[in-house]
């Protein structure tokens, strides 16, 4: 299952919501390599969950131009382009009538896939989620953990082999050691198939142990674009150096720590 | 007793009106909902017009049924027709209310997540927010059938049919049993029906 990653380029993205008084997102540009895992960190209302909805265009932005793979997405049909296009989010979103396998397979049955090739790759996205496809396949949403539920998340955002995935705050509900064991997942899926990763996050930690380069919000502009070293080493300005902390040895330590291999069982955490 | 004695010698009668019951109950259920759910996507989707919506079916539903059914025969005349215009109209509100109620409940991230994968606001609506909806629709046409069984013994006073006959009938010829009879039969059906839309509501919830 190698898919790899499509370049993602933003230009002068900005955002004005309707009666706002300043900028959501003022004028951002960011170039996002292939297979980049990049990182949106910042405080909330700093712009960077709008930001990230820009690119699969469940928000239009007022002004700016959004690449992907070469191709302007704002030109697209926004419904064909957000096919393309992975998307999980802290609420995780489940569709509380369908079983998990159908839950995984709803964009590959939007895109018309045959039952054969859809059910291949919902037992191959669950044991790439580590889920048991044997066990797992036939329940309901309502039967899972949340750490549970956000594997089936994230499943279900890969089906398609899309090239780009959008993660949005994935993690932000479950607690510490469930939410150890999915950053682990996320970092091996990532290695695995080389998808291109926007992930956003106001956990400093999260963003140090997953990124390639993190990007720093605030107000709405980019503050600093940086490998997670880099930012720690020299952060652009007092609120960066706020924000990652003010012991630059002690993140140190939190980014160079090996991720911990953890089972998915250590889900089950009532 | 005497009302169930009614009932027993009169299996033949009571079934017809009960029939005649049933469908005139069921066909003013089936349009009513035709309306109701496109005006209640309507009046979600468009939070301005859905005040209109919800204010034209709450006055429609204060109206006194018998003032109403007197406006309409005035205007369309006595027959099954006109009873069924009435339970339309009457059953708008609850079931209204039931359709703007569900996708309101409807888990925001799950109408982000259909979005977000690429379903079209059709397909997000059809497929995804509608059954997560189902128990309060299931629980809308439940009141709206219920309230419709009461109401349509009113139907007989303008040749419609149902068990209200018996009830005029009763009335007329001073013969409470067959009243009894009537009332009774309704509430059993209005029971019924309850009974087992709240099975299906529970089952769709499960």
């Amino acid at each position: 299952m190698a898919e790899g990653g499509a370049p993602v380029t933003l230009r002068g993205v900005r955002v004005r919501y309707p009666d706002a008084a300043a900028d959501a997102v003022a004028g951002v540009d960011l170039e996002i390599a292939a297979g980049e895992f990049i990182v949106l960190l910042g405080p909330s209302g700093c712009g960077k969950s709008t930001l990230v909805r820009t690119i699969n265009r469940l928000i239009e932005p007022t002004a700016g131009s959004i690449d992907i793979d070469g191709t302007d997405a704002r030109a697209a049909n926004a419904v064909v382009l957000r096919r393309g296009i992975g998307y999980v989010i802290q609420a995780v979103g489940l569709f509380p009538h369908y079983t998990v396998a159908e839950n995984i397979a709803v964009v590959p049955a939007l895109l018309g896939w045959d039952a054969e090739r859809t059910a291949k790759r919902v037992d191959a996205l669950l044991s790439l989620v580590a889920l048991d496809p044997a066990r797992y396949r036939d329940r309901k949403p309502r039967e899972l953990s949340g750490g549970e539920a956000q594997r089936v998340g994230v499943a279900r955002a890969l089906a398609a082999e899309p090239r780009v995935l959008l993660m949005d705050e994935p993690f932000a509900a479950v607690d510490a050691i469930v939410r150890a064991s999915l950053q682990t997942e996320i970092a091996r899926v990532h290695r695995e198939l080389g998808t291109t990763v926007v992930f956003v996050t106001h956990d400093v930690d999260e963003a140090l142990r997953l990124a390639d380069r993190i990007v720093v919000m605030n107000a709405g502009h980019i503050v600093q674009v940086a490998t997670p070293a880099a930012l720690l080493e020299q952060p652009a300005d007092d609120f960066v150096r706020r924000l990652v902390g003010v012991d630059p040895e002690t993140r140190r330590l939190v980014t160079e720590r090996p991720l911990l291999e953890t089972p998915a069982e250590a889900d089950r955490t009532p | 007793m005497s009302a169930l004695h009614y009932i027993l010698t009169h299996l033949n009668v009571v079934g017809r009106y009960t029939l005649e019951h049933i469908v005139l109950v069921g066909v003013s259920l089936a349009i009513a909902i035709a309306i109701a759910y496109p005006l209640g996507i309507i009046a979600f989707r468009k939070p301005r017009l859905g005040v209109w919506i919800a204010g034209t079916t709450g006055v429609l539903y204060t109206i006194p049924s018998l003032a109403l059914l007197a406006i309409l025969v005035v205007t369309i005349g006595l027959g099954f027709t006109t009873a069924v215009i009435a339970l339309v109209l009457y059953a708008q509100m609850v079931l209204v209310r039931s359709v703007v109620t569900g996708l309101r409940g409807v888990d925001p991230g799950i109408r982000d997540a259909a979005r977000g994968l690429g379903f079209t606001p059709w397909q997000s609506l059809l497929r995804v927010e509608v059954p997560a909806a189902l128990p309060v629709l299931i629980g809308g046409v439940r009141v709206a059938a219920v309230t419709l069984i009461a109401l349509a013994t009113l139907g007989a006073w303008i040749d419609a049919g149902g068990l209200g006959v018996l009830l005029f009938e009763g009335i007329h010829a001073d013969d409470p049993d067959r009243i009894i009879a009537g009332a009774l039969a309704a509430a059993l059906l209005a029971i019924l029906v309850d009974v087992i839309l709240r099975r299906v509501e529970a089952t769709v919830s499960s």
